[in-house]
């Protein structure tokens, strides 16, 4: 089944980063199709951001998303830009202290850069906290995956940090369901 | 043994390159296209290549030229402003058929335009941007599984034709990233070296001369003025200039079948797409999702030489409907060699074409 996700933020955040690692997690890990596309300006950093993953049990053919079905948004301009218009079918995560406005699909709150902050001490690590609220909430690629699609992607050294944000956000993203 | 990755189009590409035997890089970086020259500085110096970050794009072709001499596999990669800039220089490896590979991931232009989005609007430029009348091959990958093997290909047809052979991808393939098979070895066809005896720029029965590679004992000069087979400069011979220039295009010209790379679908159709790059996604996904109205599909992964006669393997179409991310450049040429009625599907903007708006097309056609 073809699943669209689509991730946005400001620039900097690790949004396209966040779908690459997703992409990479279904192709390499999960035996699946994958495509990893992106949209972003001339600036370096802030302005908004969006990166977006096709995954499919089949070869992908048209390889962009236009209609997800599965958002992730860390940023309120993110939101106005490439969230506000989320069908009620979709499901949306969104990091709850930078967004403030609420879609009208199904929304889990993530309150992921707090929790990077706060109990893992780098805010730096929202993104990957997300992938793992992503994971456990919308079963989209399996646990196993992510974390090795992760831990190709992460700098040396930063590997425990990352594997805590991960299991910290497959939490989040378990509570969410209930 | 293949190797399974998760690559982007860009890094596939330099990765191709390097397994065709590259071993110079003379660029500037530009976006869309940065990521093959980062990738190719950080390997090439491993690989006992060279890399080179140059002051522009003029001297980035003429450093490519020059590795070329000495018998190396070199490449450039740009988009649209450098693109440009290059042009006098593309015209300087054409006449001293000297084989390269120039990779322009296109943005949207003109001038400096989308930096960031996606275009196919150089594809004129590519056949006709640098002055005067010449041959040239240009390769259109839609997918990085396709910019991997048409990179390889890139440099054999360059070094089979001693031209200067263009990659045109674009932001969508270049930056995509997706499941990608590498070959454990790549096919890698040589030069035709110079045969002794024979003067340097005399052509074989192809139309092609033998190389004579820099610091193997051959006393070549190499002029951009016309020339004659050993080289020196005669540029007042009507007979001579002309016979030069017929040789340059007609050495690809005459070869445009064995070029050519295409792949039909349902050749029986009456509503038939033609495409090349990434539109060939779009047009896939509109066969996939509607089998019962049975529509044609061409995919050109070479459109310079234009294989013609390839349009007649649809001998009950209606309407060819071309999409392009452009203002309908490649439609024009395919209606210079058809009768059937052309329907051109421009896309501005720096988006693909989505299955929806080419579906409505073709059911308008119907």
């Amino acid at each position: 089944m073809r699943r669209e996700v689509r991730f946005s933020g400001f620039g900097g955040q690790g949004i396209i980063l966040s779908a690459v690692i997703l992409g990479r997690a279904a192709a390499l890990y999960d035996a699946k199709y994958a495509v990893q596309t992106q949209v972003y300006g001339p600036e370096a950093r802030g302005g908004a951001s969006m990166s977006a993953v096709v995954i499919d049990d089949e070869p992908i053919l048209f390889p962009k998303v236009t209609h997800p079905d599965i958002y992730v948004i860390m940023s309120q301009q993110g939101f106005e830009k490439y969230g506000a218009d989320a069908p009620e079918e979709a499901i949306m995560l969104v990091d709850s202290d930078l967004v403030r406005s609420r879609p009208a699909c199904v929304c889990r709150e993530i309150p992921a850069t707090a929790e990077a902050k706060k109990t893992l001490g780098r805010a730096i690590v929202a993104n990957i906290v997300m992938l793992g609220a992503l994971v456990t909430s919308t079963g989209v690629v399996s646990s196993a995956a992510i974390e090795n699609a992760v831990l190709d992607s992460v700098p040396k050294g930063t590997e425990e940090l990352n594997m805590k944000a991960l299991q910290r956000g497959f939490e989040l993203g378990r509570r969410g369901e209930a | 043994m293949t190797k399974i990755e998760f690559m982007q189009g860009n890094t596939a590409c330099a990765e191709a390159a390097l397994a065709a035997g590259c071993r110079f890089f003379g660029g500037y970086p530009i976006t869309p296209s940065t990521e093959i020259a980062e990738h190719m500085a950080r390997r090439l110096p491993k690989m006992d290549g060279v890399f080179v970050q140059m002051e522009d794009e003029i001297g980035s072709i003429a450093s490519v030229i020059g590795a070329s001499w000495t018998g190396a596999r070199a490449m450039t990669a740009t988009s649209g402003p450098g693109f440009s800039l290059m042009m006098e220089n593309i015209g300087y490896a054409v006449m001293t058929e000297t084989p390269c590979v120039i990779v322009n991931i296109q943005r949207g232009g003109p001038s400096t335009g989308q930096p960031t989005m996606a275009a196919q609007g150089d594809m004129l430029q590519c056949r006709f941007g640098s002055h005067g009348d010449y041959g040239t091959i240009a390769l259109c990958p839609a997918s990085v599984q396709e910019m991997y093997d048409l990179t390889v290909k890139a440099f054999n047809l360059a070094d089979r034709f001693r031209i200067p052979v263009f990659v045109m991808s674009d932001e969508v393939v270049g930056h995509m990233r997706e499941r990608i098979e590498i070959p454990d070895t790549v096919t890698v066809v040589p030069r035709r070296p110079l045969e002794k005896g024979t003067l340097p720029f005399t052509a074989g029965a192809d139309g092609v001369p033998g190389f004579p590679e820099f610091g193997k004992g051959y006393g070549v000069h190499v002029t951009g003025l016309t020339h004659d087979e050993r080289g020196y400069p005669e540029a007042t011979d009507p007979a001579l200039h002309a016979a030069l220039v017929e040789r340059l295009v007609r050495k690809v010209e005459d070869a445009r079948h064995e070029i050519a790379d295409v792949t039909l679908t349902q050749p029986d159709a009456e509503i038939v797409f033609i495409t090349y790059g990434p539109p060939t996604r779009t047009v896939r996904q509109v066969l996939h999702d509607n089998p019962e109205k049975a529509f044609g599909h061409l995919q050109l992964r070479i459109v310079w030489p234009f294989p013609e006669d390839v349009l007649g393997a649809f001998p009950h179409a209606r309407a060819f409907i071309v999409p392009e991310m452009n203002f309908g450049q490649i439609a024009r040429e395919i209606e210079r060699h058809t009768c059937v009625p052309v329907k051109s599907v421009p896309k501005l903007g720096g988006e693909l074409h989505t299955p929806d708006e080419l579906l409505a097309v073709a059911e308008a056609l119907r």
